[in-house]
């Protein structure tokens, strides 16, 4: 076990420090990259936060949809080829929501302010 | 760079003395934005009544290999596509004066500059321009109705793609990244499934009609931009485009570049004579050009993991997610109606 601060607390304060402190002081083209930085910071905090949960999730989907046993990569691209030949479609039992599941969660790790996630987050509740 | 020091400035002080009348040198030379396929510089014509704004758009270096995936048109072809365009009363930025080899400054030319703004954030937010917003949609209709009448038989040689072209080349691509999408392959899937019968009539494309590719100004549409993907397709194609939800920057109920509604921009394209809009190839067309977008982001992620140490590159990588929701709005909504 690692010592305080914890991984996601010592991210917020490097976020906090970009956008408070380092931000103010740079111009044009710097200033707009670091400002992506802390962006980019954002997003591994919010995978730290929900991934490793939410991954188990779509490993245990993916086993169920396909039948069988293997890394989350190796049936992700299984799943790829079915759907690519036509083998599963979106009448195939537990796809429609598998994707949607996995998509959501991509998108509360990457980019939660998307309106595109937040209208379907609407159109789900 | 700055413009005095700057080699391709005496060249082009030269072209200009030559080519825009009573010119006796230039000003205020500035590039405004590189691309991997091409330069943009801005820069005054100085004349006795006045300094006159213009742009030139040149091939990086000089010369233009083959740019975006080999899909970039040469400059010379870009000049005359908007020469075409603004006989068929297209609104484009006059092209002044096409270099030949005996300018010195490479493949290029020298276009008016357009004032006015391309930045969505400012077009769809600012007081500036609340009264064109309206009235863009309609005006982005009439427009594209014009473009794609343009006479085929005039049009200098251009790549040609339908549908299922464009389906393909961009499965190659994805495939080429090599990394595990589910919902594009379902995107694809759907778009083989889904492609516009090959009898589809051709026309002449934009195929970059968006926002910062439009000249904006307080009473509307000013200028069409960036001719270098034009080709022949689907005119579909120009229609669905502006209408993709990265291009409505968070306005998602306003389809048309976040300015507008669908009713209006296919209202407006009838009017001018463009033909029927075919919905369901104007959904193809969505589908795709959303998928498109997503490709492009695998990309970037490809890029950054190759060794260009952009944040920035590295965080688009992160936003074919965003593509993703919107194809599985668009193919598996979950309101049961179709967006």
């Amino acid at each position: 076990m690692q010592d305080q601060p914890s991984a996601i607390e010592l991210i917020e304060v490097v976020g906090e420090f970009i956008r408070n402190h380092a931000m103010p002081q740079l111009k044009g083209h710097t200033a707009f990259h670091a400002l992506v930085a802390a962006n980019a910071l954002d997003i591994v905090k919010r995978e730290l936060e929900i991934g490793p949960k939410a991954g188990d999730e779509e490993h245990r989907r993916l086993k169920a949809l396909l039948g069988k046993d293997g890394s989350i990569d190796a049936l992700n691209r299984e799943l790829c080829a079915k759907i690519e030949s036509g083998e599963m479609t979106l009448d195939t039992p537990g796809l429609r929501e598998h994707l949607w599941e996995t998509t959501l969660t991509k998108l509360a790790i990457d980019q939660p302010k998307y309106s595109g996630y937040r209208r379907a987050l609407e159109e789900k509740a | 760079m700055s413009g005095e020091n700057n080699p391709i400035a005496a060249p082009l002080a030269e072209v200009v003395q030559k080519h825009i009348p009573g010119a006796t040198g230039i000003d205020a030379l500035k590039r405004l934005s590189g691309g991997a396929s091409q330069e943009i510089w801005s820069f005054d014509a100085v004349t006795p009544s006045g300094a006159v704004p213009l742009i030139l758009r040149r091939a990086p270096g000089g010369f233009r290999d083959t740019g975006r995936s080999g899909t970039a048109v040469p400059l010379e072809t870009e000049a005359r596509l908007i020469n075409l365009a603004a006989e068929v009363g297209v609104p484009v930025p006059p092209v002044r004066h096409v270099m030949t080899e005996e300018d010195g400054i490479g493949q290029g030319f020298i276009m008016d500059r357009i004032p006015g703004e391309t930045l969505a954030r400012k077009i769809l937010r600012d007081e500036e321009f609340a009264e064109a917003r309206p009235k863009l949609a309609r005006q982005c209709g009439e427009v594209l109705a014009r473009l794609h009448k343009v006479d085929k038989s005039k049009l200098p040689p251009l790549r040609v793609a339908t549908g299922r072209d464009e389906v393909e080349q961009y499965f190659k691509t994805y495939k080429e990244l090599d990394y595990p999408h589910p919902v594009f392959d379902l995107a694809f899937r759907w778009l083989r499934d889904n492609a516009p019968p090959d009898s589809t009539e051709l026309t002449l494309v934009h195929g970059d009609f968006r926002n910062g590719n439009l000249m904006i100004g307080p009473e509307g549409l000013r200028a069409v931009l960036d001719w270098e993907i034009a080709h022949v397709g689907d005119p579909m194609a120009d229609l669905s485009w502006i209408c993709i939800n990265p291009w409505r920057f968070g306005n998602i109920d306003m389809p048309v570049g976040g300015f507008g509604l669908r009713e209006d921009l296919f209202a407006g394209y009838e009017a001018a004579g463009g033909g029927k809009v075919d919905p369901a190839r104007i959904k193809f067309w969505e589908v795709l050009g959303t998928l498109k977008w997503g490709v492009m982001c695998m990309g970037m992620a490809s890029a950054f993991l190759k060794g260009d140490r952009s944040v920035e590159r590295a965080t688009i990588g992160r936003r074919s997610s965003e593509t993703e929701v919107d194809l599985m709005r668009l193919l598996a909504p979950l309101t049961g109606k179709e967006q």
